[in-house]
């Protein structure tokens, strides 16, 4: 059998495989936030539509779009065959099981924070990303500020950044327990780095809808 | 002291199991666990029913024969514990106690709580030994190992295998015991020689057995009878990333 195939179909390099995709992912979330606290700028939201032009029009940019959507939809799926075979290596379940004794509830709850990830994905991307490049939208900002304007998005979206943040806290430490670098002398440093993932970015992306629904959305739309 | 006990109790491979109500009488708390399961035998031989079936030997916390799951804890409740070195004073007078044997794919049960581990012991014969020649009995010191190496390798080899990692982990992955062995053998210069093909051959045989992979969720380390860290699974992963090369 080829190496890289019995590697990459092996347990650990499946593991290795989801690591590896999540901190690229990880990365990504950072460009996010930086690019979206742009519509923090009382400009009318000119700053970002620009950036959001760019970020469509620009060739480089969109391809590295179809990587990012190949490494999440790799994610995706490795993380479904994963779960899937953990749960046949344990044929028969426990009448009484107290895993809560031993482990962390964001650990337990990966699956879930998963899926519930994925609902969120799916509505962002037919939110923002399917009007600005599918549809043509040239004037994101005013999308982004009318949709803020409602509660029930408000909400979704802050639920969804607390789930993203219990699904970081236990990734992100996690994929470099995977690929060994979780040592004595390194543990503490990636705890730390943890902590801008799992809380910092999160609030960072929250503040957005928040000032928007609070503060900016009557105003915004009355400078434009 | 009286304890309510809810056994599993399964004849062969080939029974379905089930779980059948015992009441311990007269228990001492001074007992260990397995002594009040020897009690509760007793009186079942007496009464002609078959004796509950688990495994045990040294009853000392060094042989890795014992363990089953307790209330849903792997060995019971306390930390760094075999199944024999749980005392009934860490329970209650009427307490009812939920007894169960190991659940993976790869942990059969044979009968009541007695499971077939002999996948540990195919993954052990898939690269967890050295095969340097190593001659007769070397003087002590002749080969020279620093202090921190031998300390982390022995942390290591403590593992009795006894499959409480696999016991506790929603997975039921077997990385805790897999890491010890290769970190052991890793550490050490005995181990240099296989360093490569072991950590491929072991971890090609523990998927062949059908354990899952690790979530990170240290449950195992935990569990483990003899709290091996989980810092040998990051060296597990290390090596097989580093055998790649």
């Amino acid at each position: 059998m080829n190496a890289f195939f019995a590697f990459i179909n092996s347990s650990v390099g499946k593991k290795i495989l989801m690591s590896l995709t999540g901190i690229f992912l990880c990365t990504f979330l950072v460009e996010h936030l930086a690019g979206n606290l742009l519509l923090l700028k009382k400009d009318g939201g000119e700053a970002f539509d620009a950036y959001a032009h760019f970020m469509g029009g620009n060739p480089i940019v969109r391809t590295l779009e179809i990587g990012l959507f190949a490494i999440i939809l790799i994610h995706i799926i490795n993380g479904t065959f994963i779960w899937f075979s953990n749960r046949r290596a344990r044929d028969k379940r426990y009448a009484s099981y107290k895993l809560e004794e031993n482990t962390t509830f964001q650990s337990r709850m990966m699956a879930v924070s998963a899926s519930l990830v994925f609902v969120f994905l799916v509505v962002h991307l037919a939110k923002f990303w399917v009007p600005a490049r599918i549809l043509g939208e040239q004037n994101l900002s005013s999308l982004v500020y009318a949709t803020f304007r409602q509660t029930f998005f408000v909400v979704f979206y802050l639920v969804a950044l607390v789930v993203l943040s219990y699904h970081l806290r236990h990734g992100f430490q996690s994929a470099f327990q995977t690929l060994g670098w979780k040592t004595k002398r390194y543990g503490g440093l990636i705890e730390f780095i943890a902590v801008l993932f799992w809380l910092v970015i999160p609030i960072g992306f929250a503040i957005i809808p928040l000032y928007i629904y609070f503060y900016g959305g009557s105003a915004v739309a009355m400078m434009r | 002291m009286k304890i309510h006990l809810k056994v599993w109790r399964q004849k062969d491979q080939n029974d379905g199991g089930r779980f059948v109500d015992y009441t311990a009488s007269n228990v001492s708390p001074d007992m260990s666990f397995l002594e009040m399961l020897d009690i509760v035998n007793i009186d079942l031989v007496k009464k002609g029913e078959t004796p509950i079936a688990f495994d045990h030997d040294c009853r000392e916390g060094i042989c890795g024969s014992c363990g089953m799951m307790i209330n849903g804890r792997a060995h019971g409740p306390g930390r760094g514990i075999a199944t024999c070195q749980l005392h009934m004073r860490s329970f209650q007078d009427g307490d009812s106690v939920v007894i169960e044997p190991w659940r993976a794919a790869a942990f059969p049960v044979l009968k009541d709580l007695m499971i077939d581990r002999t996948s540990f012991d195919r993954i052990m014969q898939a690269g967890g030994y050295t095969s340097a020649k190593t001659g007769g009995i070397p003087d002590g010191n002749a080969i020279l190992i620093p202090k921190p190496v031998a300390d982390e390798a022995f942390d290591a080899a403590a593992c009795i295998g006894c499959g409480a990692c696999v016991a506790a982990c929603p997975n039921s992955s077997a990385m805790l015991f897999v890491s010890a062995k290769v970190s052991q053998l890793a550490l050490l210069p005995q181990g240099q020689a296989e360093r490569t093909t072991r950590v491929q051959r072991m971890i090609a045989q523990m998927d062949e057995e059908k354990f899952g992979a690790c979530s990170n969720t240290y449950a195992c380390e935990a569990e483990c009878p003899k709290q091996i860290s989980v810092t040998h699974i990051a060296r597990l992963n290390r090596e097989f990333i580093a055998a790649q090369f």
